[in-house]
């Protein structure tokens, strides 16, 4: 065999090699030494070995109860949002025309949301649900139903859940919207032949053709989700109490807040884990979706 | 080292990261010398020796805290090394087990 062999790309691949080293790399191994010390500042650190990652799992101590309830709240919030905004996305992606002009102006409209900052829609809801002055919040409490998302449990969950239905529905629908015009119209032709049912053709054809969209949707909500920080952050703070405190929030509550740098790194390097283990499943399911072999069962 | 005195070097985490380049580095090395094709084990997906590594290294972390969530870091031994002796944490099973799991991971994903 007679290869030429050239190395050139090794130098364009450079760049991005520095790029993670400085971004993400010592970043990383920093945090890894933080999470086995203590410090008071001053570059002055002591040894503490793995005696963080004890108080973080252990839910009798401060740190591991506050951690294992922001992960509680985070997990339910995740399930929330997607329990509702995968079959919405699904229905709106159906309800969607299909050709003609209507087609560019619903996805623009679709496409929105998504363009808007996280801390602007967070500033957004803010004012919105505000009982005093946003439309929202002075509405609903006209119409008898006392809404204040400051200081009601309830209502605080309410506002982050429909705020990120609203900010992130539009990327399901767009991308289910992409997996039914892939699907041929010799399958809808031949549904209509056999005398198919509306229902038998979502079932029978378009949600199995949805189906690797649809993974890519729940691995995008689900992580983004699971990683969410500014919108909360932004209207309830993590408040009333810490009821909305998800685990981000008290990372940086415990980082920057009170200068924890030691638990604030085993919280995050656990954290981390749990990402990268979720990330891995997500991504191995994706790849060998398409392949011959049926999907083991087993891996997730 | 005045300047990297914000990384908080200490020796355990530097033998730790040194570890883990060499495993990284003799991963390469073994690439590019024995070159070898996917196969697929008992998850059933096609694996690598990168991707046994990977799961390998993951694993290891998961069995570390949950032997620390559950079982705890009481020390088991006392190494006659030096006038105090070194005490041995039961974490170090966690590691035996860490190390068992990863080459029956090598062998059967």
């Amino acid at each position: 065999m007679d290869k030429t062999i050239n190395q050139k790309a090794w130098f364009l691949v450079l760049p991005v090699f520095l790029v993670v080293a400085f971004s993400a790399v010592l970043p990383l191994m920093t945090v890894v030494n933080y999470s086995m010390q203590d410090t008071f500042g001053n570059n002055q650190f002591f040894w503490n070995g793995v005696g963080w990652f004890k108080e973080l799992l252990d839910p009798s101590t401060d740190l591991g109860g506050r951690f294992l309830a922001s992960l509680g709240r985070n997990l339910f919030f995740s399930a929330m949002i997607l329990a509702i905004e995968v079959p919405l996305g699904i229905v709106v992606a159906l309800s969607m025309p299909r050709q003609g002009w209507s087609v560019a102006a619903c996805l623009v409209i679709m496409a929105l949301p998504l363009l808007i900052p996280w801390n602007v829609v967070g500033t957004i809801w803010q004012i919105f649900g505000r009982p005093d002055i946003g439309l929202l919040g002075y509405v609903l409490n006209n119409i008898g139903i006392d809404y204040n998302y400051v200081s009601n449990d309830f209502d605080a969950w309410a506002t982050v859940i429909v705020m990120d239905v609203w900010h992130w529905t539009s990327l399901v629908a767009l991308l289910c919207y992409a997996g039914l015009k892939s699907i041929p119209d010799a399958y809808y032709q031949a549904a209509q032949i056999d005398g198919a049912s509306r229902w038998a053709v979502f079932t029978a054809i378009q949600l199995p053709k949805m189906n690797r969209v649809l993974l890519i949707a729940v691995l995008l909500r689900f992580m983004d989700s699971f990683m969410i920080y500014t919108e909360p952050f932004v209207v309830t703070g993590g408040g009333p109490g810490n009821s909305t405190t998800f685990v981000s929030i008290e990372l940086v509550k415990i980082a920057l807040g009170q200068f924890d740098l030691g638990k604030a790194a085993a919280l995050s390097l656990v954290y981390n884990l749990i990402i990268i283990i979720v990330c891995w499943v997500f991504y191995t399911v994706m790849t060998n979706a398409g392949a011959d072999r049926p999907i083991s069962k087993g891996v997730a | 080292m005045e300047n990297i005195a914000w990384m908080a070097w200490t020796l355990p985490t530097a033998i730790f990261f040194a570890l883990l380049a060499m495993t990284l580095a003799l991963m390469t090395w073994l690439a590019i010398a024995r070159p070898e094709a996917e196969r697929v084990g008992v998850l059933r997906i096609p694996t690598t020796r990168g991707d046994r590594l990977f799961i390998s290294l993951i694993t290891a972390a998961v069995i570390h805290l949950l032997w620390i969530g559950f079982i705890g870091t009481d020390t088991i031994a006392t190494l006659p090394i030096g006038e105090e002796g070194i005490e041995l944490s039961s974490l170090w099973l966690a590691t035996v087990i860490s190390l068992v799991a990863a080459v029956a991971i090598f062998r059967t994903v």
